[in-house]
């Protein structure tokens, strides 16, 4: 029956004014006029010489990208998680923060026997390869233990196993570590200086940060387009049965994306550990939750739209108080910074729940 | 002898649990805690409770549905035996590992304290020899446990847990019988039971379970029919009831303050039962409702509020609280009406921190005090008395009130127009939507019922305390009540209670501790490997709504219907949750 009408999918109400909508609309409207007024009256700042100087601007923003970029590698295993089990694995901060934290102990071995200061290149390259085994770990750890058991649970059942799995290493990190938080050692000298790119100075530890960023997502690319492990993996995150009927181990694969989250989370330490030094067992929850909306800006289960994501989110949080609030005439914005990344992933929800290149989910996820 | 590899793997388990325990410092600090004086400590409790696990474990092997289980003594015993062996020598060969380094540095816990305590002071040579000798002993206990029969299996797990109870509650006991002489009978003066009164507390909890296991029976058959077991019930309610408002007048101050806590917190859950359990909202930033009820009572009464002072009577400023809830609940709800599941929960999240920062900004320092907060709120007043935290037995009745008025709201919603539009929304979204339910409407009603419930709490709390700072507000305040809600049973008022008796009563809540001060330090690891647990195991919680355990059961109970349909043999079907 050639004739016969699909039937018309229940979301269709769309078009239909209701107040919701309108609510909804007033938000987006207040939003956009918010921040034509905050970037306006932040010019006009700029114009009259009030607020921070163009030399502040730029390092402001390199900063933001720095760290963007490493949100943007948080960002990419709760994506790859996202795109093959559906569900937010709120304790990826926490396999980001156990990278940082045991790096630490190879960090201050290595500068207490000088190793540190004589070859520093080395040294960060130790420390690299410590934060990612054991964020690796703890990532395929974390996936056997308490979410293999729940394939197939109601959607929020993982989710919510996840704040328990959250808890729980966050605090036996603490119990482990102590409480008190801990320094890496000061950068080696090589790197504390800035180098000019194209005539603009940026701090050397900044530059490394995006350069190993951009490192890693390369590599990550690599391995997911091309080789038969990474087709097995977009293959599980499009459709498991599927995958499963030709012959893919999709347990299996499903360890692979967790582990490569992980080890994409203990890049992100290394990069946590040059920009701020200092750690303790809560690092992993504020990155954590950023890192996630940085997925969702770009469009969760899709690995690019995860890097763009976490470098926007960067600057948003990095710049935006700036820009913005302070046109508005709101006082010591920088107070704000986490409030405008919540209010970032508000805002990306309302104007574009996809992300801005598009989700990539399982058949079963799209809803 | 081939090695069972299950007994393998759970002895290794409890290996790795008992160097984890140790390595964290648990075991160190709940030593200070005597449970049986001189001979028991909660530590050694913890030390050894890990292999005696593993032993039960061992010697339950693979549960098979269809297959009666055996009981045999011997065989589990040496089953025990052997994972208990296992788990020791894993413990053994962890502090020998750890012990040539000094590893202080980094892992504080990992120290002098910690291998006594794990080598019962005998050093480290003969001390592994007796760790590994009282390990492989208590996994054959727990073994041989598993391996009685039905009946003395019972006795043992009901003495135990009653003489643990006993000697945890101390400070409870203790406060109600009031009377020195008696007290010392029971307990030891620097803490614990004595060892005979374990022992005759032991023998009567096994005495009175065999006396009353027919009358037992009699009673649940009882429940079952309809007309005597209304009855049944409703004079349950009333000795609950009863208990309830008896309680306070027999227990001291410091017990009635945490009577105080776990009342807030069963207030708050009833209000996020509501979201969670009846809508199948996942709100993570609830505790934005908790803070407009406090801040917003704080602003409305104390005189030292920074911009507007009205100064209002507790009782007027209430229903203006109430007001500014639902509106704050209509603001949270509506842009999150159209999120999935997971995104609502993050964004809630994110809804929480936000209202934390905005309380700390400098932006709002002038109306709301930043990070000095607002002090000096006074207290309810109550014809001529002022009630506040000051007089914890008068305010547990204040806070009782309102619990029970939450508690009717749950009670009279659930089964009403908006509670069965509830459970279809939560069931499924479009199903609900297309049998002419708005789900715009029942969402948003959700979320204001919440947050007026919430800021109940919140009124309540800025009462009691007298001030309120940001960091009341923090997102593990929301966390904590969600595993409330999720211990006690989503969808169901008793498991609210019981929920936040347990984890605030016992474990203590964010910023209060419990009756074991000694969990202060491991609360929220606990807290998250219950939640974990909880989901792995019985997601529907402990006292779970009948209608919950039905949905998160549904494979299973299609299976046992299958089963019954087939009633004969087949291969043990694979465990799926």
């Amino acid at each position: 029956m050639s004739t016969e009408v699909a039937p018309e999918p229940v979301r269709s109400r769309r078009f239909k004014f209701n107040w919701v909508d309108g609510f909804l609309w007033f938000l987006r409207v207040a939003a956009l006029i918010a921040i034509v007024v905050g970037v306006v009256g932040s010019i006009q700042q700029f114009a009259d010489g009030e607020g921070p100087s163009a030399a502040a601007w730029r390092d402001l923003i390199v900063s933001s990208i720095s760290t963007g970029s490493m949100y943007g590698l948080i960002a990419l295993g709760y994506s790859m998680v996202y795109g093959v089990l559906g569900f937010i694995n709120f304790a990826h901060g926490e396999v980001f923060m156990s990278g940082t934290m045991v790096g630490l102990i190879s960090a201050t071995m290595l500068f207490e026997n000088g190793f540190w200061d004589s070859n520093p290149w080395i040294s960060i390259l130790v420390v690299l390869v410590v934060a990612m085994i054991t964020s690796t770990l703890v990532a395929v750890a974390i996936e056997r233990v308490a979410y293999r058991p729940l394939r197939g649970a109601p959607r929020l059942i993982p989710l919510i196993t996840s704040i328990g799995v959250s808890f729980f290493v966050q605090y036996s990190f603490a119990g482990l570590f102590g409480v008190a938080i801990r320094n890496y050692p000061p950068a080696p000298s090589q790197l504390s200086g800035n180098v000019d790119i194209l005539g603009i100075p940026i701090a050397g530890t900044r530059l490394l940060v995006i350069g190993v960023a951009v490192v890693s997502m390369i590599g990550l690319w690599y391995f997911v387009t091309q080789t038969k492990t990474g087709s097995a993996m977009r293959a599980v995150a499009e459709d498991k049965e599927i995958a499963g009927l030709m012959g893919i181990d999709v347990d299996k694969t499903i360890v692979t994306t967790f582990a490569v989250g992980g080890a994409m989370a203990g890049v992100a330490g290394l990069l946590w550990a040059l920009l701020f030094r200092g750690v303790d067992f809560l690092t992993g929850f504020l990155p954590g939750i950023k890192a996630f909306t940085a997925a969702v800006l770009g469009g969760i289960g899709n690995m690019p739209g995860a890097m763009l994501g976490g470098v926007l989110l960067g600057l948003f949080e990095g710049v935006g108080p700036q820009l913005v609030l302070a046109g508005l005439g709101i006082p010591a914005v920088s107070q704000l910074k986490d409030a405008v990344a919540f209010a970032a992933l508000v805002l990306v929800l309302i104007f574009r729940p996809t992300g801005l290149l598009g989700e990539r989910l399982g058949s079963e996820d799209r809803v | 002898m081939s090695l069972d590899p299950l007994t393998r793997r759970w002895g290794l388990i409890g290996g790795a649990i008992m160097a984890f325990t140790g390595a964290i410092g648990m075991l160190v600090s709940f030593d200070e805690r005597i449970l049986i004086s001189p001979i028991l400590s909660l530590g050694y409790l913890t030390l050894l409770l890990a292999p005696a696990i593993a032993g039960h474990m061992a010697a339950r092997g693979k549960v098979s549905v269809l297959e009666e289980p055996e009981h045999d003594v011997a065989q589990g015993a040496q089953k025990g035996l052997v994972a208990g062996l296992i788990a020791g020598v894993f413990a053994v060969v962890f502090m020998l590992a750890v012990n040539p380094f000094d590893l202080s540095e980094f892992f504080p816990n990992i120290n002098d304290r910690m291998f006594d305590m794990m080598t019962f002071d005998f050093g480290l040579g003969l001390g592994s020899v007796v760790l590994i000798v009282a390990s492989a002993l208590a996994g054959a206990a727990g073994g041989a446990i598993y391996g009685l029969d039905d009946e003395p299996r019972e006795g043992v797990f009901r003495s135990a847990i009653w003489v643990i109870l006993f000697s945890l509650f101390e400070l409870v006991v203790s406060d109600v019988i009031e009377v020195d002489a008696i007290v010392d009978l029971i307990y030891a003066r620097g803490g614990g039971l004595h060892i005979w009164s374990a022992i005759i507390i032991g023998a009567l909890a096994w005495w009175l379970g065999v006396r009353y296991k027919g009358r037992r029976a009699e009673l649940t058959q009882m429940a079952k029919d309809s007309e005597a077991g209304s009855r049944l019930r409703w004079s349950l309610i009333g000795v609950a009831a009863l208990l309830v408002i008896v309680l306070p007048m027999l227990v001291g101050g410091i017990v009635n303050e945490l009577l105080i806590n776990v009342a807030l917190f069963i207030l708050m859950g009833l209000g996020l039962n509501i979201v969670v359990g009846l809508a199948g909202l996942l709100d993570l930033g609830y505790v934005a409702f908790f803070a407009v009820g406090a801040y917003g009572m704080a602003v409305l009464t104390s005189p030292l509020s920074p911009a507007f002072s009205p100064e209002l009577n507790w009782w007027v400023a209430l229903p203006v609280v109430m007001v500014l809830a639902a509106i704050a609940g209509v603001l949270v709800g509506t842009p999150v009406i159209r999120m999935r599941g997971d995104y609502l929960a993050i964004v809630t999240l994110g809804f929480g921190e936000i209202v934390r920062i905005l309380i700390l900004s400098d932006w709002l320092t002038p109306f709301l005090g930043g990070a000095q907060g607002i002090t000096r709120i006074p207290g309810i007043p109550l014809g001529a008395t002022s009630v506040s935290g000051t007089s914890p037995e008068l305010f547990i009745y204040m806070t009782m009130l309102l619990v029970g008025v939450a508690a009717y709201i749950s009670y009279r919603t659930q089964e009403s127009r908006i509670g069965r539009a509830w459970a279809a929304m939560r069931e499924d979204e479009d199903v609900a939507e297309a049998i002419g339910i708005s789900t715009v409407q029942a969402k948003l009603l959700a979320f204001v019922t919440g947050a007026i419930i919430a800021s109940f709490a919140g009124a309540l709390f800025s009462a009691k305390v007298g001030t309120v700072f940001h960091n009341s507000f923090d997102v593990l305040v929301s966390i904590i009540i969600l595993v409330v809600v999720i211990v006690g049973g989503m969808g169901s008022i008793r498991g609210v209670a019981l929920g936040a008796l347990i984890l605030i009563g016992v474990l203590g809540g964010p910023k209060s501790q419990g009756l074991l001060g000694e969990f202060a330090e491991f609360k929220l690891l606990i807290y998250g490997a219950i939640l974990v647990y909880m989901m792995l195991q019985r997601p529907e919680g402990l006292l779970p709504s009948v209608r919950r355990s039905r949905e998160l059961h549904q494979e299973e109970a299609a299976q046992d219907a299958w089963l019954d349909k087939k009633g004969s043999f087949i291969e043990e079907p694979e465990a799926s949750v």
